[in-house]
């Protein structure tokens, strides 16, 4: 874990420097950079990420003796009635872990100590960042306990150019198509048969690409057996513990290109929040697709090198 | 209805009956239902089966009709006790004209006279099985559909069934030829009531499953009952009780609340709210969502033919009477229940629908583990629930557990208070 | 203790008020009538009446508490009697005591009911505590069911047949048609009787009295004051009242009368041959029967035996009922048992609406009522002479 110091106000930096300021010690992003390609790109569309927060989304399943989280959940306190003649509105209740969610790195044990690691205290600078998509669909289709792998990524760095520091990486396995919360969950009884990146896979991804955070399709950033994994949920542990942010249950990876789209995910200011359900969207250069990303990273390798 | 079943892979269901959707459905109407105070000891008892009724503790006198003072010595010292209710029919009529529309709608109707062997005489409906008189018969103590208690008269030898008199049948919640629910048909107590209520006759079994993607062992198998159909239902989720509600509450004749969540803390042993705000989300807020979706449409149809809406069957514990406080929060999530199940009693009444509680002591599952024997089996308890429908009793205590914890409770429950801290301790 | 004599006590001024099926007026109303029927038979100013016993099922919220200040006396005795058809005889017994004392000069006894369409129900279902309790719920049939139970069971014990109550009816209803005030006003036959709707097996229509609102009323004063007055009147020979007779008795065969009846012809000074006529409590036939039998005029059991023998028609050997009686008059509530006593003083007195029981002398009054469970818990009768 590297020793934190808080910046000055992200604004500031955005219209002045145009060299990469150090933020609680990780990379801020040259955001000014990032909008101006996206510019010049010629438009943007813009690609939800977030699943519905609905009562049917499926919630985390763990072992009943420990503490639970809440699925979401709807009480509606009046619909144009006589609760309210001219109004309709509800009373939530989830956990902070529930449905399309943002982990921050207070979440796990390994985090716990460090600065800004709470959803009310992570940078407002770290709420726009590129992503980098890693397409595993077909290996997840094939295998549920699917890992991704350092092989994996360079594979794909090998097409779409490095990693740059400070990105999400997102780890595509069409996973969010499972509309039925049954094979959604995936549960045996040996339990939960999702993918996810194994321990190398993540130790590298933090200690030689510096990313911002990983981000999955799944219910949690770790496989579904990772407690079997040394250490186990490596995702959680590294991640977190070294100040990097987690996203869950995303969906529509499939609409993103491997690189370019900036992923817009601002959770909710919760007093020490560990975590928050939250709407996470992609601004994408409209000309940018799989097949020329592919095609700019073979003509220019050093191109995403901030 | 094949829409629900087509994921059924079942052997080809039995043919259900269908009822004329132009014809009005009939409202339901009630016996007289006005009693005095004293008089209400008598329902007390028949809530469990029992008849009662008071003797003088002075002269031994028995009295009936209930009263203030013994008819013998005037002795205050009155008391409810147990009745064989033996005794021989002295007279009987039949009726063909009644004041109140509930017999109206049922004429003829035959009662008689009762000399009881104990010394009263009482008046009581006779079972079509008993005999002209002069006969000798058994006298019991039933709950008719205002919820009151009265006398039946049945032939002192064999077993005669109310669910055998085609008139009496009225006053049961019989399952056979009807349509339940089971709010959660998952867990060993639903698998179980679900099996017992197809084994005595229901017609259709809904078997309410919250969180599919759980499994639980034995639950595969109910797919393969001819009666049984599998509909998603969580109670923590209004929305999932209304959906389903809208779909089949206009249809359930019977619903069998089995939705129990039961954890082993006590108060202040472990930190936070959030398990017991789980209890009380299933055991109590579940009880509510169901009782504002499900219980209109049942009232609606209270008096919906020979298969109308019945009853409302709660699974409570013998914890929700006096708190067992190693399951203290536990305990007190099936309290709030029971108290709720009283006031949805109050509003089902009028439409005489019956409110029937059980009170298992602990179940021989996962969550009793470390208790200790005697524990009710899944099954034992699901048998007990299937006789309370065929009888005509509101309040159950199936099992060893339950009786002697009910006896206690009803002769102190504050001395019970006491008995159950010094066991947690 | 030897029972004083009713030396010198009589009663006047037998008044009805007509019976209607049903009416919008109030208990208050017929009552009304009854006691301005009576002072203007009578030739009284209402001053005059300083006693009064009243007997209503319909009065409520009122009792005779409340008729005293609505009709606007000034009592120096007042009784409320709540005891259903015996309501005349004890009446009669309390009013007896009061004049002979000195308590009342002039006694007004009335009994009268209103009849709504629900009033039969709504009486019915909260008639007392035991039959709330222990009987509506048993088929909301009323005191048909309790009746039922008791003809079927003296039926059975004593070989009594349908065609035994039926003729009564129907000597009654011959006696009634008679009288301009019967609500019946056809002919009855045996036939009509045994194959009429069944009610509550084995009673039929004509078992049943039909409910319907009006009044009876009449005075009790002393001899002197009827004589002072220029009234025609009965005098009081002998009466009785028992209450909860024979309480161990699984079903009720017999009733008060059977305990009292050597009592009242003692009093009376005549035995039960000497009575001319006899008006029965007859709210449903078996009861007449058990009349017959508990006040001697046959042993008990041998009811049927005695009806068989005898004609029970104005001219027949044992006339009963002799104005027709509540099965072919109409049962004005409370008014039922007064009904038997207003027709003994006519016929007394001479003043009879409809047929004459020839040379009548003596007759004889009696009362039942109060099914409070399952069995008449009031009893009565009185004994009258002609002046």
């Amino acid at each position: 874990m590297r020793a934190s110091r808080r910046t000055a106000t992200p604004t500031a930096q955005a219209g002045k420097n145009p060299a990469p300021a150090r933020d609680g010690g990780r990379t801020a992003i040259d955001l000014r950079a990032q909008l101006r390609a996206v510019v010049a790109a010629g438009g943007v569309r813009l690609v939800d990420l977030t699943q519905t927060l609905s009562p049917a989304f499926p919630p985390i399943v763990l072992p009943p003796e420990m503490g639970q989280s809440r699925p979401f959940r709807m009480e509606q306190i009046s619909r144009y009635d006589e609760g309210g003649p001219a109004w309709y509105w509800n009373n939530l209740s989830f956990g902070e872990h529930t449905g399309t969610h943002f982990d921050a790195p207070i979440h796990w044990i390994s985090g716990r100590d460090l600065p800004g690691n709470a959803v009310d205290t992570v940078p407002i600078g770290h709420f726009i960042a590129p992503a980098c998509v890693i397409d595993c669909s077909a290996q997840a289709r094939a295998d549920a306990d699917f890992l991704l792998t350092v092989d994996h990524l360079a594979a794909w760095e090998k097409r779409h150019g490095r990693i740059a520091r400070g990105s999400w990486v997102l780890m595509r396995t069409d996973w969010s198509k499972r509309t039925d919360p049954v094979a959604y969950q995936n549960l045996d009884d040996t339990g939960q048969h999702t993918p996810g990146p194994d321990p190398d896979c993540v130790r590298f991804l933090v200690n030689d690409r510096d990313v911002l955070g990983f981000g999955t399709e799944t219910i949690g950033t770790d496989a579904g057996q990772a407690a079997h994994f040394t250490p186990p949920y490596p995702c959680h542990y590294y991640m977190h513990g070294a100040g990097k942010y987690g996203l869950q249950c995303l969906c529509n990876l499939d609409l993103l290109p491997a690189t370019g789209a900036l992923v817009v995910a601002a959770p909710l200011k919760i007093l020490q929040g560990s975590g928050s359900p939250l709407r996470v969207f992609a601004i994408v250069p409209a000309r940018a697709d799989p097949s020329r990303s592919k095609r700019r990273a073979a003509r220019d390798p050093s191109r995403s090198a901030p | 209805m094949s829409r629900m079943r087509q994921d059924a892979n079942v052997a080809e269901p039995r043919p259900l009956r269908r009822k004329n959707p132009v014809l009005r459905t009939r409202r339901p109407t009630l016996p007289p239902s006005a009693r005095s105070r004293i008089a209400l000891g008598l329902t007390a008892a028949a809530a469990r089966g029992r008849l009662e009724l008071q003797v003088c503790q002075d002269c031994d006198a028995v009295q009936y009709p209930a009263r203030e003072a013994c008819r013998a010595c005037l002795s205050d010292r009155l008391v409810w006790r147990l009745q064989s209710g033996r005794g021989e029919l002295s007279a009987e009529t039949v009726l063909h004209a009644a004041q109140e529309l509930f017999f109206r709608e049922r004429l003829p109707w035959r009662i008689g006279l009762v000399h009881l062997d104990a010394g009263a005489d009482v008046i009581a409906y006779l079972h079509e099985k008993v005999s002209a008189a002069p006969c000798r018969v058994r006298v019991e103590a039933a709950l008719d559909r205002a919820g009151q208690a009265v006398l039946v008269a049945v032939p002192d030898q064999g077993r005669s069934d109310l669910s055998d008199d085609a008139k009496l049948r009225e006053m049961t919640c019989d399952p056979r030829g009807r349509k339940v629910l089971v709010t959660d048909g998952k867990s060993p107590l639903g698998q179980a009531a679900v099996r017992a209520l197809a084994a005595a006759g229901a017609d259709l079994v809904w078997v309410g499953e919250a969180e599919p993607w759980k499994k639980a062992a034995g639950f595969e198998g109910l797919r393969a009952l001819p009666q049984a159909t599998i509909v998603p239902l969580d109670v923590t989720d209004s929305r999932s009780v209304r959906e389903l509600a809208g779909e089949i509450g206009a249809k359930v004749d019977i619903l069998v609340n089995t939705a129990d969540c039961h954890r082993t803390s006590a108060v202040a042993a472990r930190r936070g709210v959030e398990i017991a705000q789980l209890e009380m989300d299933i055991n109590y807020f579940g009880l509510l969502r169901l009782a504002q979706e499900f219980a209109p449409p049942l009232k609606a149809r209270a008096a919906d033919g020979s298969a109308s809406a019945t009853a409302w069957v709660n699974v409570l514990s013998v914890f929700a009477l006096s708190n067992y406080p190693p399951h203290g929060t536990y305990s007190a999530s099936k309290a709030a229940a029971l108290s709720l199940s009283q006031a949805l009693r109050a509003e089902l009444r009028p439409a005489g629908v019956r409110v029937i509680n059980l009170f298992p002591g602990p179940i021989d599952d996962d969550w009793d583990q470390l208790v200790l024997p005697p524990k009710i089996t899944p099954a034992a308890v699901a048998a007990a629930l299937v006789e309370a429908l065929k009888g005509s009793v509101e309040d159950v205590y199936p099992g060893e557990v339950a009786q002697d914890w009910c006896a206690r409770y009803l002769d102190n429950p504050k001395v019970l208070e006491r008995e159950l801290t010094e066991e947690a301790q | 203790m030897a029972r004083a004599a009713y030396d010198d006590v009589v009663l006047a001024a037998p008044v009805t008020v007509p019976y209607v099926r049903y009416s919008i007026r109030g208990a208050h109303w017929f009552l009304g009538r009854a006691l301005a029927r009576l002072i203007a038979a009578a030739k009284i100013p209402k001053t005059r009446i300083d006693g009064l016993a009243a007997a209503s099922f319909t009065l409520a919220p009122d009792t005779a508490v409340g008729l005293t200040q609505h009709l606007g006396l000034t009592l120096r005795w007042l009784d409320h009697v709540p005891m259903g058809g015996a309501s005349a005889i004890v009446s009669i017994r309390r009013a007896a005591r009061a004049v002979q004392g000195g308590d009342a000069e002039i006694v007004a006894c009335i009994a009268g009911d209103t009849n709504h369409t629900d009033s039969f129900r709504r009486n019915t279902a909260a008639f007392s505590q035991f039959a709330r309790d222990a009987v509506y719920p048993y088929g909301s049939a009323g005191p048909n069911a309790n009746f039922a139970l008791l003809t079927a069971y003296y039926m059975r014990t004593y070989g009594a047949r349908r065609e035994d109550f039926g003729k009564l009816c129907v000597a009654q209803r011959n006696n009634a048609l008679k009288n301009p005030l019967a609500l019946f006003k056809q002919k009855l036959t045996l036939d009509q009787y045994l194959n009429a709707r069944l009610i509550a097996d084995p009673l039929r229509l004509y078992d049943c009295v039909m409910p319907c609102a009006g009044a009876e009323g009449f005075l009790v004063m002393p001899r002197q004051t009827a004589e002072r007055l220029g009234l025609r009147f009965a005098r009081l020979l002998g009466a009785v009242e028992r209450h909860n007779a024979f309480p161990d008795d699984p079903v009720q065969y017999r009733a008060g009368w059977a305990l009292d009846r050597d009592q009242l012809y003692a009093q009376a000074g005549v035995g039960p041959e000497e009575i001319d006529f006899v008006e029965a409590y007859d709210d449903y036939p078996v009861i007449n029967v058990l009349q017959l039998e508990d006040l001697g005029f046959c042993g008990k059991g041998q009811g049927p035996e005695f009806i068989r023998a005898n004609t029970f028609e104005v001219e027949g050997t044992f006339p009963l009922n002799t104005s027709g009686g509540q099965l072919s008059v109409g049962q004005a509530g409370a008014a039922g048992g007064h009904l038997g006593v207003v027709e003994a003083i006519r016929q007394l007195t001479g003043q009879t609406l409809g047929a004459r029981v020839a040379d009548a002398r003596r007759g004889l009054a009696s009362g039942f009522g109060m099914i409070n469970y399952d069995r008449g818990i009031c009893c009565g009768a009185v004994v009258l002479a002609a002046a």
